[in-house]
C-alpha cells in the first residue's frame, strides 16, 4: 500500500484489537470525573488531525485532539517499514510562489508559518519516515495545538440532546474513564488494521507490519508476496538482491501510477521487480484471486500453493494434499516457497464506535473506508466527520484525498463548512468587478495547489452578482456539494456561476493505457477539449444545478451538463499565462457566457467611447469612469496605432459611422429619401458597371 | 477554422435542411451508386434514345487508372442527377470495339447522346470529379453556355440580347475547376432563361474593369430591360465565391423584383430574400413624397442588388404605427425583430446593410480571410503590451520587493508599492508609466518606488488585501497604507506623490503663515498640482468640527492641498474673510480668488463634497484625464472643439453665459485637439467631413445621446449662443447624430467545446450520455431527418466539419425534382 501519507492510527494494530475487545469494561459509570465539554473533538494527532486542529486553533474554536501515543504521527514511527516515504519533497521548482510550490510539496501541512514546510525537515526527494514524525511533532508544538497525548479513546457513543448543534453529543470515553462530550467529532484515525484475507494456510503468512526488514533474513530464499500495491513492491525491492526469486501474487493486474495518475497505485520508485521480471531475472508477477488459494506447509517447513478447492475435496494429511502441478505439471507456482508475506493494505478500525453512531463501512469501492458524504460528514450521524486517509472513499482511485497533499485541503474545506454551519462565518470569498474575472481565474489556475492536488474533488467557484457586474470568488469548494452550495456556504448563487476544476483528458488515464502515445499533447487552442494532461476546465451554469442533476449527471462527467464549458489547453510547463494561447480563449468564453465585452481599454479609448456612445464597456465603467483609467505611455500608444485595432464595438463592427452630417445644415430627418441634396451618389457607377 | 464553423452552426439555419440532406445523401448513396462495369456490347445495348451517357473504355487488366476510376465513381451520382449515366466498359478480347483503342495507356472516356458520340475526353482532362461533371455538362450545354475569348464576342452577345434576355457572364481560371463546375450546374438549371457566357481569358475580364483577376468572377448583365441599343446593360457582380449554392442564390435575387411597395407591418413581410438569408430594407415613404422616394428607393435597390431586398413602406396606409422619426426599417432575418433606424443618406443605408449582413453572406474564395479570427488579439492593452514584450524595461529604477523584504521596506521607508502580476497586460502597461514616474522622481523624492509581483508573492498580496491587478498603495510614516484611486498614468501618480509630501491637512501655526498659504507662497511648487487650496478655520474648542475636517482631509489625501488653522487668534482670519467659524477658505490661485464657506454642522462627506465641487472649473479644458470628473455631474456637455487654445472672444462669450446662469443645466467645456488628439476621431464620428474649427457641440450623453452642432455659419457670440440654446430647449434644432446605445457584446464567439465534446461522445454508441446529446442543427419537416441525424453523429468530427460546409450540393437537392421532371437530356 502507498504509505505516502497514511494518517495515524491508534497505536500498533495488536494493541488496538485488545482495546476493541473490552470496550464495555470502561463505561462512564466507572468514571468519577465530570464530562469535559468540547465543541470540537479530533481523534488522532496524525497529519489530518493536526491539520484540522490548526484551522480550529486559527479560528479560536474550542477543540481538543486525542492521541494515544506520546507524540504526533506515531504511525510513521513504524510505517512504512522500509522507511522511505513515496510522497515527493520537491524543494526546487524555480518559482518563488509559495502556493504554487505546494503543488510539488506532498508532505507539508498547511499553515501560515513558512518555517513549517517539510523541505526544512528533509533534503531527500523521497524523505525518510522519521523526518515526518519529527515534522508532525514540530507542527503541533510550534503552533501550540491542543493535543491530549497518551489519551486513548476507547469508546464513543451518541447522546441525544436537542440543545446540541447536531441534535446529539458525541460521548468519548478514554482509557482512564474520563468522559468527553463533543458537539462535533472529527475522526482522523487513518487506516490502522492490516487487511487480512482468510484462506486455508493463512496462518503461515507473515504480515507486512511484522515481517523482517533485514535483507539478511532472506538470503537464498524463495519468497512469495501477496499483494501488488506499493507496500508489496517496497518489500520486494528490499530483498530482490538476496533472494533466489520473488513471486508476487495478486487478484488483479498491477496498476502503474503513471498510467492511472493515481498516486496510490504502484509508483515508479518501487517498481524494481517489474524490471527484473520483464528482464527474465527469475522474479515474477502472477494474478489469481487470493480467496481461492490455500497454502500448505510440508515437512521441510516449505510452503506450497494449492487451491482451496482441493483441500475441501480431500481431507488428508499435509503430504497427500493435491497440488495443481499434480495434473498440470507446468503450474507456475509449483516451487516450494521459504516465506509467504502478506502486503494487502489497511482497513479502517470501526471497533470503538458504538452502533448508535451508524458509522458504517462499505463505500462504493471498498469496505476499508467508512461511508461519508462528499462533505466528509458521516452518512450515519450528523456532526461526525471523517478526515485524512480514512476519508478517501470520496475520491478513492481518483484524486489525492487519501494522502497528505490532498487531505490537507479537504480538512480546510470541512472547516469552512463548519464555520458557516455553527458560527455564521460564510465561506471566505473575495468580491471583484467583472473586469477582473479573467485575471482571477488565470491567477488561481496558475498557482492554486488545492485545485491542482485535489483535481476533480475541490473546485473554485465564481458566483456572479446581479447583471454580472461583479463576482464573488470561492476557493476549493467540494464540487459534489454544488447543489447545496447556498446552504452550506452562506453565499448566494442566484445569477449564474462558474466552476473551475482541473482535469486529465477523459480517456487518457487508466490502467494498461499507453500514456506515452505519440501526439498525446494538444497545442492548438481549438483542440483544448482534447487535452490529456491535467488542465483547467471551466463550467458555466446559468442556475445552480439541483441535487438531482448532480446525482444523475452523465457518466464520466464530474458535474452535470453545463450551459457551456471551456478547456484551457494543457501546458507542458503548467503555466497558463500565454496571452493568445490561454488568456484570450478564456476571455472569449467568459464574454460569451456573460454576453458582454471584457476587453481592457486605454483611457483614451474610454474617452472616445464616453463621447461617442451611450454605453461604455465594463472595463471603462469600472476604471475610467471612476477616474482610474489606464493612461498608457506614448510608446504603447504607438503600438496601438500600429496594431490597427479600431475603437469599435463588436456590434458596430466595421461600420464606418452612421448618420454623420455636416453641421449647419440639419435636414428634416424623416424625408432624407427625397432626392435633391447635393452629394447624393447618382453618378457613382462604380458598383454598377 | 474547423471548430469555428461548428460553433456558428446556429447562425446559418437557413441552410440547415439543405446541409443535412447533403450529408445524408453522401452517406447513403455512395454505397448504392457504384460504377457499373459492362462489356462493350452490353453497354451499347443500354443506351436509350435522348439520354446522355459517359463511358470509360478500359482493358480489364490495366492498372494505372485507379485514381481516375475513383473520381469517375464519385461522378456517378452527380451526373445521374442530371440524367446522365456513367459506365466503365471493359474491353475484353472476344468483343473488340473501336472505342477500346489499341494501347492500354491511351484509354479515353466518351460521351454519347442516344448512341451518337458527342465528345471524347482524354482521361487527364477529367482529373477529378469536378472536372468530369464540368466537362460533361459543358459538352451537353453547348448552346446554353457560349464560350468566348475576346471582348468583341462579349459585345456582340450583349448587343444581340438587349431587350430580349439577361446574361450571366463568368470568368474562370480554367476549364474543369470547381468554379467551372458550379457555373455549369447553374447553367443546367437556368440555361433556358438566361444566356450564359463563359471565358477563361483574363483580357475579357479586364475589359469590363475588374482589377482583381485572381479569382473567378460572375456578373449578371441586365440586358432585357435595355431598349436603347446605345445604352449599356447594367451589371451586377456577384460578391460571393462561385459555388453552385451561391450562384443559385444570386440568380434568385436577380429574378426578384427590384423594388416592392408594401403597406403592411414590416414584421409580417417576407420575400425571397429572407429565405435566401438576405436582409430586407424598408424605406419609409409617405404619400406626399412618394414619387421622389420611389426614385431614391430604386437607386438604393440597384446598389443593394444581390445583398438585400429593398421595399418601399408607405407610412400613410400603415395600420400599425412605426417609430415617428424612423425612416428606415431593417429586417435581418426571418423571425428577428425589425430594427427601426434614422439614417441620413443613402450611403448610411448601404453601409448599414453591408455591415449587418449575415456573417455567412460574406463568403469569399478563402473563408479564412473573411472569418473573424478568434485567435486574433482584439484587446488593445494585451496587444500593445505583447508588441512591446521584447523591450527591456529599466526596471532597476523600481525596487523589487519579495516576501522577505516587503514588511521591512514599507515599515522603514515611505514607499509606493505597485502590486501587479507579471502576466497581466493591464499591470504591465501601467508598469511603463510607473517607470516614467521613477525616472521623473529620480533623486528628487524621498518616496521609494517599489513593486511586488503577485504572481510570485501571492501570499503577500493577499495579506495586503490585494485581489485585483494592478493596485497602488502608499505606505507612509508606518500608518495605514493609502490606496491610490487616481488615473493609472504618470501625471496623476506624480501629482499624488507630490501632494503627499505635505500632510493633509497641514497644520498652520500662525496667522502670518496662513496668509502665506492663502497667497500661494507657502507651497508654491505644489500649486500646479492642485486647482484649489483649502484652509479650514476653527476655534481651538471646536473639536468635533475639526475632526470632521481632518477626516475629510485624509480622504482627499493626494488630491488637493488642505490646511487647518485653529489657534486662539483665528478670529483675525475669520473677520478678514468675513465668515463665521467654523469655516473653510477656498483659494483658486489661477483666478486669484478666495471664497469663504461656513461649515456649521457640516459632516465629513459634505466637506469632501464641497472641496471636490470647488476643485471643478467653470469652463475647463477637458482631457482624457479630466473628463470622468465632469461626467459625474450628469449634465449634457457643451464642448467647444478647438485646434489649439480658444480665442478670448469665445471664452468671453461662454464665460458670460455661465455668469448669467444660462448654462447651469450644461457642463460647458472645451477640447484642445492638440492636447487631446482623439478629439478628432470623435468629431469624425459626429460628422462625415471634418467641419471647420472651432466648433461648438452639445453632447447629451445621459438622455438619448443626441448630438447637436452650433451652426457653422453663425458667429459665436453671446446672443447667437443664447438663441441656439433656446431653440434647442424648444426642440427646434435637429440633432446631427444620435450616439449608438448598443450594449457591449462579446466581440467574437468562443469555441463551442461542449458541442465538440458531445459530438465526439456521440460517435461512440457504447458510451451513453443521454442527457447531454446536443441537438444538431437540423430543421424539422424533413422525412429523412432521423437517419440524417444519426448519420451525422456517426461521422467522425473531422469529416463532420468538412461536410457541414459542403454546401455546394444544396442546389442539386433543392432542384432535384425540377431537374428530373422537366429537363432530361
Amino acid at each position: 500500500m502507498g504509505l505516502s501519507a497514511r494518517a495515524p492510527r491508534w497505536g500498533a494494530p495488536g494493541l488496538l484489537l485488545a482495546i476493541a475487545l473490552h470496550p464495555a469494561l470502561c463505561t462512564p459509570a466507572s468514571a468519577s470525573l465530570p464530562p469535559a465539554r468540547r465543541d470540537y473533538c479530533v481523534l488522532g494527532a496524525g497529519p489530518a488531525g493536526l491539520q484540522m486542529a490548526y484551522f480550529l486553533q486559527r479560528a479560536r474554536r474550542d477543540y481538543a485532539v486525542f492521541e494515544r501515543a506520546a507524540r504526533p504521527g506515531s504511525f510513521f514511527t513504524r510505517f512504512p517499514r522500509h522507511r522511505k516515504l513515496i510522497s515527493i519533497n520537491k524543494r526546487y521548482t524555480g518559482k518563488a510562489n509559495a502556493e504554487f510550490n505546494l503543488r510539488h510539496d506532498w508532505n507539508s501541512l498547511l499553515s501560515h508559518d513558512p518555517g513549517l514546510l517539510f523541505r526544512h525537515y528533509s533534503g531527500a526527494y523521497f524523505p525518510d519516515a522519521s523526518d515526518m514524525v519529527r515534522y508532525l511533532g514540530d507542527f503541533a508544538d510550534r503552533l501550540g495545538l491542543h493535543v491530549l497525548y497518551n489519551t486513548t479513546v476507547e469508546h464513543i457513543t451518541l447522546d441525544k440532546d436537542r440543545q446540541a448543534w447536531n441534535g446529539h453529543y458525541f460521548i468519548l470515553t478514554d482509557h482512564k474513564g474520563q468522559v468527553y462530550q463533543c458537539s462535533v467529532l472529527f475522526v482522523a484515525t487513518g487506516l490502522s488494521l492490516p487487511n487480512q484475507v482468510d484462506f486455508p494456510g493463512s496462518e503461515y503468512v507473515e504480515g507486512y507490519e511484522s515481517v523482517s526488514v533485514d535483507p539478511k533474513d532472506f538470503v537464498g530464499q524463495n519468497v512469495l508476496i501477496l499483494g501488488r500495491g506499493n507496500s508489496a513492491f517496497e518489500t520486494a525491492e528490499n530483498i530482490l538482491g538476496v533472494t533466489n526469486f520473488v513471486h508476487m501474487l495478486s487478484r488483479s493486474r498491477v496498476r502503474l501510477s503513471w498510467a492511472t495518475h493515481y498516486v496510490g497505485d504502484l509508483r515508479a520508485i518501487n517498481n524494481g521487480l517489474l524490471d527484473t521480471y520483464q528482464l527474465k531475472s527469475l522474479d515474477g508477477l502472477l494474478e489469481s484471486d487470493l480467496t481461492d488459494l490455500a497454502i500448505v506447509k510440508d515437512r521441510q517447513g516449505k510452503f506450497h500453493v494449492t487451491l482451496k478447492l482441493f483441500l475441501e475435496e480431500t481431507n488428508q494429511s499435509a503430504d497427500a494434499i493435491p497440488l495443481p502441478q499434480d495434473d498440470n505439471d507446468n503450474f507456475a507456482m509449483r516451487v516450494a516457497y521459504d516465506r509467504v508475506i502478506r502486503c494487502l493494505g489497511w482497513n479502517f478500525n470501526f471497533s470503538i464506535f458504538n452502533k448508535s453512531l451508524r458509522l458504517s463501512s462499505g463505500g462504493e469501492f471498498s469496505k476499508k473506508y467508512p461511508l461519508v458524504r462528499p462533505s466528509y460528514e458521516s452518512k450515519g450521524s450528523r456532526g461526525l466527520f471523517v478526515l485524512g486517509t480514512a476519508s478517501h472513499s470520496v475520491d478513492y482511485r481518483k484524486s489525492a484525498g487519501g494522502f497528505i497533499h490532498g487531505f490537507r485541503y479537504t480538512a480546510r474545506a470541512v472547516h469552512r463548512l463548519l464555520e458557516w454551519r455553527h458560527h455564521g462565518v460564510a465561506w471566505p470569498s473575495t468580491e471583484c468587478p467583472i473586469t477582473q474575472l479573467t485575471a482571477s481565474i488565470i491567477r488561481r489556475v496558475n498557482e492554486a495547489s488545492g485545485l491542482y492536488q485535489m483535481f476533480g474533488v475541490l473546485a473554485d467557484i465564481v458566483l456572479l452578482k446581479e447583471n454580472a457586474t461583479a463576482f464573488e470568488y470561492l476557493e476549493e469548494f467540494p464540487m459534489q456539494m454544488l447543489a447545496q452550495l447556498e446552504t452550506v456556504t452562506g453565499r448566494q448563487a442566484r445569477h449564474g456561476l462558474f466552476v473551475i476544476n482541473m482535469e486529465y483528458g477523459r480517456n487518457f488515464s487508466g490502467p494498461d493505457k499507453d500514456v506515452f502515445f505519440y501526439d498525446r499533447s494538444v497545442g492548438h487552442t481549438e483542440d483544448a477539449w482534447q487535452s490529456n494532461f491535467l488542465h483547467p476546465v471551466i463550467y458555466y451554469y446559468r442556475h445552480l444545478p439541483t441535487e438531482q442533476e448532480v446525482r444523475f449527471r452523465p457518466a464520466d462527467w464530474p458535474l452535470p451538463r453545463p450551459t457551456a464549458i471551456h478547456h484551457i489547453v494543457e501546458d507542458f510547463l503548467t503555466d497558463w499565462t500565454a496571452p493568445l494561447g490561454h488568456i484570450l480563449p478564456l476571455r472569449r468564453f467568459l464574454e460569451n457566457c456573460l454576453d458582454t465585452d471584457l476587453r481592457s481599454f486605454y483611457a483614451e479609448s474610454c474617452f472616445f467611447f464616453a463621447l461617442t456612445r451611450q454605453k461604455l464597456p465594463p472595463f471603462c465603467q469600472h476604471g475610467y469612469l471612476r477616474t482610474q483609467g489606464l493612461v498608457g505611455t506614448e510608446r504603447l500608444r504607438q503600438h496601438r496605432v500600429a496594431s490597427g485595432l479600431l475603437r469599435t464595438s463588436p456590434a458596430a463592427g466595421r461600420r464606418p459611422g452612421e448618420g454623420r452630417r455636416q453641421p449647419g445644415h440639419p435636414k428634416p430627418t424623416r424625408h432624407f429619401l427625397t432626392p435633391g441634396p447635393p452629394g447624393q451618389p447618382h453618378d457613382s457607377n462604380k458598383e454598377e458597371l | 477554422m474547423k471548430e469555428k464553423k461548428l460553433m456558428m452552426s446556429s447562425s446559418f439555419n437557413v441552410f440547415g435542411v439543405g446541409i443535412s440532406f447533403v450529408v445524408m445523401c453522401i452517406l447513403c448513396n455512395s454505397a448504392i451508386d457504384s460504377l457499373p462495369e459492362l462489356s462493350p456490347q452490353k453497354y451499347f445495348s443500354t443506351l436509350q434514345p435522348g439520354k446522355a451517357s459517359l463511358a470509360y473504355f478500359c482493358h480489364s487488366d490495366s492498372s494505372g487508372t485507379t485514381v481516375f476510376l475513383e473520381e469517375l465513381n464519385k461522378a456517378v451520382k452527380p451526373l445521374q442527377d442530371y440524367g446522365i449515366s456513367v459506365a466503365k466498359v471493359n474491353c475484353v478480347k472476344e468483343e473488340t470495339s473501336r472505342y477500346c483503342g489499341k494501347e492500354k495507356d491511351l484509354m479515353k472516356a466518351y460521351l454519347f447522346r442516344s448512341n451518337i458520340l458527342l465528345r471524347e475526353f482524354p482521361t487527364d482532362a477529367l482529373f477529378d470529379v469536378n472536372a468530369i461533371v464540368a466537362h460533361v455538362l459543358f459538352a451537353l450545354l453547348f448552346n446554353e453556355v457560349k464560350y468566348i475569348t475576346t471582348w468583341e464576342d462579349l459585345q456582340n452577345i450583349d448587343n444581340a440580347l438587349k431587350g430580349k434576355a439577361n446574361i450571366v457572364f463568368s470568368y474562370v481560371r480554367a476549364i474543369g475547376t470547381p468554379e467551372h463546375r458550379a457555373i455549369m450546374e447553374a447553367a443546367f438549371v437556368y440555361g433556358n432563361t438566361y444566356q450564359f457566357v463563359l471565358t477563361t481569358e483574363i483580357a475579357v475580364l479586364e475589359s469590363i474593369g475588374t482589377e482583381d483577376i485572381e479569382y473567378a468572377h460572375l456578373y449578371f448583365f441586365h440586358c432585357k430591360a435595355v431598349l436603347d441599343l446605345t445604352q449599356q446593360c447594367k451589371r451586377t457582380l456577384m460578391a460571393q465565391s462561385l459555388t453552385t449554392l451561391n450562384i443559385h442564390q444570386f440568380i434568385k435575387t436577380m429574378e426578384a423584383p427590384l423594388l416592392t411597395e408594401v403597406a403592411e407591418d414590416p414584421q409580417q413581410v417576407s420575400t425571397v430574400h429572407l429565405q435566401l438569408g438576405l436582409p430586407l430594407v424598408f424605406l419609409v415613404s409617405q404619400q406626399a413624397t412618394h414619387e421622389a422616394d420611389r426614385r431614391t428607393a430604386e437607386w438604393v435597390a440597384w446598389r443593394l442588388l444581390g445583398k438585400a431586398g429593398v421595399l418601399l413602406l408607405l407610412r400613410d396606409s400603415l395600420e400599425e404605427s412605426i417609430p415617428q422619426h424612423a425612416n428606415v426599417a431593417f429586417k435581418r432575418e426571418e423571425g428577428r425583430r425589425v430594427e427601426y433606424l434614422v439614417l441620413h443618406d443613402i450611403d448610411s443605408v448601404i453601409s448599414h446593410v453591408e455591415n449587418n449582413m449575415h456573417v455567412e453572406q460574406i463568403q469569399h474564395e478563402d473563408d479564412d480571410l473573411e472569418e473573424p479570427d478568434m485567435d486574433m488579439q482584439d484587446d488593445e492593452v494585451e496587444e500593445t503590451v505583447y508588441r512591446d514584450r521584447k523591450r527591456q524595461l529599466p526596471l532597476e529604477l523600481i525596487v523589487e520587493l519579495t516576501e522577505e523584504t516587503f514588511n521591512t521596506t514599507v515599515m522603514t521607508s515611505d514607499s509606493i508599492v505597485l502590486f501587479y502580476a507579471g502576466w497581466q497586460a493591464v499591470s504591465m502597461a501601467f508598469m511603463q508609466s510607473y517607470i516614467d514616474v521613477a525616472i521623473k522622481l529620480k533623486g528628487m523624492s524621498s518616496m521609494l518606488l517599489t513593486r511586488i509581483n503577485c504572481a510570485d508573492w501571492s501570499y503577500v498580496c493577499i495579506k495586503q488585501n490585494v485581489t485585483e491587478f494592478p493596485v497602488i498603495k502608499m505606505y507612509k510614516d508606518g500608518k495605514n497604507p493609502v490606496y491610490y484611486a487616481g488615473m493609472l498614468g504618470t501625471k496623476d501618480l506624480l501629482k499624488f506623490i507630490y501632494l503627499n509630501r505635505i500632510s493633509c491637512p497641514v497644520i498652520i501655526p500662525s496667522v502670518q503663515e496662513a496668509e502665506e498659504y492663502l497667497s500661494g507662497e507657502l507651497y508654491k511648487d505644489l500649486l500646479s498640482y492642485s486647482s484649489v487650496s483649502v484652509l479650514g478655520l476653527f476655534s481651538p474648542t471646536m473639536t468635533t468640527e475639526k475632526e470632521y475636517f481632518t477626516e475629510a482631509g485624509s480622504y482627499l489625501k493626494g488630491c488637493v492641498i488642505i490646511a487647518i488653522y485653529s489657534e486662539e487668534d483665528v478670529l483675525i482670519l475669520s473677520n478678514r474673510y468675513a465668515v463665521s467659524l467654523p469655516a473653510l477658505l477656498l483659494v483658486r490661485h489661477k483666478e486669484g480668488k478666495i471664497e469663504a464657506v461656513p461649515l456649521a454642522n457640516t459632516h465629513t462627506q459634505d466637506i469632501v463634497q464641497i472641496i471636490t465641487d470647488a476643485s471643478l472649473e467653470t469652463f475647463p479644458e477637458i482631457t482624457v484625464e479630466t473628463l470622468p470628473t465632469y461626467l459625474r455631474l450628469q449634465k449634457p456637455l457643451l464642448i467647444l472643439f478647438s485646434d489649439g487654445s480658444i480665442s478670448i472672444q469665445y471664452r468671453k462669450a461662454v464665460l458670460m453665459l455661465i455668469k448669467e446662469k444660462h448654462l447651469d443645466s450644461f457642463t460647458p467645456c472645451w477640447l484642445n485637439l492638440q492636447n487631446t488628439p482623439v478629439g478628432k476621431e470623435i468629431l469624425q464620428s459626429y460628422f462625415d467631413v471634418l467641419p471647420p474649427l472651432p466648433l461648438l457641440v452639445l453632447v447629451d450623453l445621459h438622455s438619448g445621446g443626441h448630438v447637436f452642432a452650433f451652426p457653422a455659419d453663425q458667429a459665436v457670440t453671446e446672443q447667437n449662443l443664447l438663441l441656439w440654446l433656446k431653440k434647442l430647449e424648444a426642440g427646434l434644432e435637429s440633432h446631427i447624430t444620435i450616439l449608438p446605445a448598443e450594449e457591449w457584446k462579446p466581440p467574437l464567439p468562443a469555441y463551442d467545446f461542449l458541442g465538440m465534446m458531445e459530438a465526439a461522445a456521440s460517435q461512440h454508441p457504447t458510451r451513453k450520455a443521454p442527457e447531454c446529446t446536443k441537438e444538431v442543427d437540423v430543421q424539422e419537416n424533413s422525412k429523412g431527418q432521423k437517419e440524417d441525424k444519426s448519420a451525422i453523429r456517426k461521422e467522425p468530427t473531422e469529416t463532420l466539419r468538412i461536410k457541414h460546409w459542403n454546401k455546394s450540393g444544396w442546389l442539386k437537392e433543392a432542384e432535384k425534382s425540377f431537374l428530373h421532371d422537366n429537363k432530361e437530356l
